[in-house]
């Protein structure tokens, strides 16, 4: 598996991806800066959260429209796998990646906190080592992670499978109570069409040793190491 | 030329800011408010030349990266 994080100002996690990585592939991941149009050859692009660009004007809005970012669109359309974690995942949707919006938590408090999820869907190259209806236990750090779509989108997703992660009560049931954002059909991770783009708001890397509490995370980069070998 | 864009939220999206000033609003006793949404105003002042290629150039810059469509609606207000 040979990756590529990307770095722009404001982001923060990116040593925590680069790590996980390392931990699931033992190969080193390398960094690219924000305003590098070339991308290495690489199969799997991460784009870690933080707040790039100090969050300004709207979430991902101006790490959405940076050069490289185009670069990861062009990759993305040739197949190559792309993450995006947190700030990454609302990066993604400003670039057209994947479709909706991250909008501000329904309760407009940032969450800090370890939520359950399941895995919705495991026939996914991020997914395929868990079991579906798995119920895993991932940290979560955001503001903006209220998933907005309108219903036809929502739809497609679930009608095309799409929807890989969602949050759950302590229980893994899917309901009312463990949707901690607001999140619109309680999605927390989502795929684009071609399935080969994944964007989710919480943080499988801070959960891949059991320094960090837990190791549920390890399975989607370990999906990912197997499918890229 | 000034170019005023303001920026709101679409009706139907949750605008959970809106609500709570609505309900801040409600605490200090005022009476009647009905519904509050949030947005945000930019402005930009810039070189055109007639009002009509000024609001063509933001109308751009809104479709690019001022408003993203799927939840927000804008209106864009130019003055020399």
């Amino acid at each position: 598996m040979r990756a590529a994080v990307i770095v722009f100002p404001g982001t923060n996690r990116e040593k925590d991806i680069a790590e996980a990585l390392e931990r699931a592939s033992g190969k080193k991941a390398q960094f690219v800066w924000h305003g590098d149009s070339d991308l290495p050859d690489v199969d799997l692009i991460v784009v870690p959260g933080g707040f790039s660009y100090g969050d300004y004007l709207r979430c991902g809005a101006m790490a959405g429209n940076s050069p490289v970012m185009r670069a990861v669109k062009q990759k993305a359309d040739a197949g190559v796998r792309v993450l995006g974690v947190c700030n990454g995942f609302q990066i993604l949707t400003e670039t057209g990646l994947l479709p909706g919006v991250l909008m501000r938590n329904a309760q407009l408090k940032f969450i800090c906190k370890k939520a359950t999820l399941t895995v919705q869907n495991s026939d996914s190259d991020f997914s395929s080592a868990y079991s579906e209806g798995q119920r895993v236990v991932f940290p979560v750090a955001h503001n903006e992670g209220n998933y907005f779509a309108d219903d036809a989108t929502l739809d497609r997703l679930e009608g095309e499978d799409r929807v890989v992660f969602r949050y759950a009560d302590a229980d893994g049931t899917v309901n009312k109570a463990g949707n901690i954002n607001g999140s619109q059909r309680n999605i927390a991770g989502i795929l684009n069409e071609k399935r080969n783009v994944l964007g989710m708001m919480p943080h499988p890397e801070n959960a891949t040793d059991p320094a960090q509490g837990g190791t549920d995370g390890l399975g989607l980069f370990k999906s990912l190491a197997e499918v890229l070998q | 030329m000034k170019a005023t864009v303001t920026i709101t939220l679409k009706s139907g999206v949750l605008d959970p800011q809106g609500k709570a000033i609505e309900h801040a609003l409600g605490a200090l006793g005022f009476q009647g408010v009905n519904d509050v949404r949030q947005g945000k105003v930019i402005e930009i002042d810039l070189d055109a030349a007639d009002p009509t290629t000024a609001e063509a150039l933001v109308k751009d810059m809104c479709g690019k990266l001022l408003a993203n469509p799927v939840i927000e609606d804008y209106s864009i207000e130019i003055s020399a």
